[in-house]
Formats: C-alpha cells, structure tokens, sequence
C-alpha cells in the first residue's frame, strides 16, 4: 500500500459541481456494462477498452464482426456490443477467413489468448496470415493458460514460474517459447505486424495506436493485420497484484520485444539494426 | 500549503478489486489506498489534491473504476488547518 500523505481526501463520489469536461468515462461507450468476473490486477480488461475504442473512433462499430476464441477474456464477450461470433479453440482465424470472404466490406477481428492461438489454434493463424487474408488478429499474451488455472503455454518465457513449471520453465525440459508476433511478420501474406503492452499509460496510448494502424491496414486491404498485447495475470504468475505490471515488463517485454514489426508489408528495422 | 488541481476523477469504489494498479500509474501521485474498504471488503483508491485530469489512472483501471473531468478554470484547496478532512476549494482569481 503507498504511504499516507497528510493531505486531505477529496470527494470523488459525483461528478464535479464546478464547470468541467469530461475527458475519460468509466467505460467505452460500445462496452454494456463495466462489471466483470476478471481477477484484480488483470490486464485484458483494459485491452479489451483499447479494442472498443479504436472501433469506436474508426466509425466502424455498425460493420464490425469479432471472432473470439477460448479463455478467460470470453467471459467479456456478454458486455461487448459488437457483432461476435464464437469459435472453437484456437480456430478463431479461419472463422474470420470465412466472414471475411462473404462480408469484405466489414472489420473483422479476432480476440485469441496465448494459449488460444499459440498452443491449440498455430496452425489456422499461420496460414491465415500466410495466405494474406484481410482480418486482423489480436493476441492477450500472458504467458499462461490463466482460465485452467495458470500453467505454461507455448509463449511462456525461459525462467517464467507457472503451475506446471515451478522452478521456471527450463529450455531443456520444456522447449523455448514461440515470439509469435515475429513469426506473422515473416510472412509473406503479413501486411502488418506489431507487439504492445498494457502495464503503463504509455504502452497502453502506443498500443492504442498500434490496434488502430492494424485495423487501418486491414480496410485498406493491405493484407494479414496482428497486434500481440502483453498482458498482465499475477494470478497465473504466482506474484502480488501490484506486481503484475514490473514484472511484465522486466520479465515478459525483454523477451517479447514491443514494436512495430511489420507496416505496410515492410519489416521494421530491429533494435540491432537500427 | 497550496495545491493545484487543473481535473478530477470519479471513483466507482464499490466496482473496485484493489488491484492497485493506479497508484503508481498517477503521475502526480494523487491516488492513495483507502484504509477502510468497500462492500467486496476490499480498499479502493482516494483523490488528494493535485490532480490533473490526465487520464493514466483511467487507462491503467482493469475494473473501469474512473471516470476524468478537466476543470474550465483550476482550483486552488488551501491546505492550512484543513488537513484531515474535506478542504473548502475557492477558485483562481483570474
């Protein structure tokens, strides 16, 4: 808990009573209600935010189609209100392949955990992007599957502790993680690629930015669009709540580099490079 | 003592998990955990004086918990002999 300050405690209860404007609400506006069942500390509620409100500023709420997959962020479904369709584990991508081709006039976009897409599903994103479809994807990296109860996935980074790698995942033992984001960027079919984050109010205004240039690629018909988010689950991760945002950065983003990977079927220049 | 408030937030403390994850995100450094709880049984974010309207805390919220005014003209809370409880606010003279 932060230390008390000897200062007073403002009303916060009502809107203010003075002239003001209103710059932030509770909730985006195409979500239905802000109550929901997530864990404290969860960091795909606030994808989910940045998700609604690039539809939102794009005018694209009444053309818009999401596929969802498996995983706790399915249970945010019921206060979304855009036109979704539910798919099988990790199938979310060729579903959207399909609404696409009948519907080429809407977005269409997929909402996919790690364990969604990476563990059950790698195949249909690969080929999706690989056969270049004009659908976006959107990964909730975490790094665990958090909705059975938080053990490894196929992004769970070397060292990572979760249920089933307790002493932290060994590549001997386990395998070394998949950066999926630049795996799509390799591709051919890829228009753009990028990774984002939510553990700050900057990486969450940069990975805003990144959704929308996604979405704008995607009406262009610029070819396979993805956004991987990092997302905190100190659930699954086994550490205090207010601790899920270091430790995404300090333990997850080094290893899942955020950035631009891919715009406009150009690679970015690495950090190495540039 | 004087403090500066150019915003305001409103606080959903009932829909409130105590994730404390807008304490750090407020750069000001306005936000303080309440020491007595909500009907979940958990503590909740307060607003000290000095707040900008940036926004960080709303961003950073998983619980939707915030909602950010601007004020038109800042309010100047005159701290002295107040300390403890609700301050008087009086407006910048322009």
């Amino acid at each position: 808990m932060s230390k008390r300050r000897n200062l007073p405690v403002l009303n916060t209860e009502n809107a203010p009573t003075q002239p003001a404007r209103q710059t932030g609400e509770f909730h985006p506006g195409l979500q239905l209600t802000a109550d929901h069942d997530l864990c404290p500390g969860c960091g795909e509620p606030i994808a989910l935010r940045i998700l609604l409100e690039c539809i939102e500023s794009l005018g694209l709420a009444e053309r818009s189609i999401g596929v969802i997959g498996i995983g706790c962020y399915t249970a945010l479904t019921s206060m979304i209100d855009v036109d979704l369709i539910q798919a099988l584990h990790g199938r979310a991508p060729s579903v959207a392949t399909g609404a696409k081709r009948m519907r080429p006039e809407n977005l269409l976009f997929t909402l996919q955990g790690d364990g969604d897409m990476v563990n059950e599903g790698l195949q249909e994103v690969l080929h999706t992007a690989a056969r270049g479809e004009n659908v976006t994807c959107i990964l909730l990296n975490n790094g665990v599957f958090g909705e059975t109860g938080g053990h490894m996935t196929a992004t769970t980074v070397l060292g990572q502790r979760t249920k089933n790698t307790i002493d932290g995942r060994d590549a001997d033992y386990h395998g070394h993680p998949i950066l999926i984001a630049d795996l799509i960027a390799q591709l051919g079919g890829t228009g753009y690629a990028a990774r984002g984050s939510v553990h700050d109010a900057p990486s969450i205004q940069r990975t805003r930015n990144l959704v929308l240039r996604a979405f704008e690629n995607q009406m262009r018909g610029d070819g396979f669009s993805f956004v991987e988010i990092l997302t905190m689950c100190p659930t699954g991760w086994f550490i205090p709540t207010p601790e899920g945002p270091d430790y995404l950065n300090e333990v997850l983003a080094p290893v899942h580099k955020l950035g631009e990977l891919k715009s406009g079927g150009v690679h970015a220049p690495t950090e190495s490079e540039s | 003592m004087s403090v500066v408030s150019r915003g305001t937030v409103r606080i959903a403390t009932e829909r409130c998990k105590g994730c404390e994850l807008c304490i750090p995100a407020c750069k000001p450094n306005v936000l303080q955990m309440s020491t007595k709880r909500n009907g979940l049984g958990l503590p909740y974010p307060e607003l000290l004086p000095g707040c900008t309207g940036c926004n960080a805390c709303l961003m950073v919220c998983p619980d939707f918990c915030f909602e950010v005014y601007r004020y038109d003209e800042a309010t100047l809370h005159d701290l002295d002999g107040e300390v403890g409880g609700h301050v008087g606010e009086k407006e910048l003279s322009p």
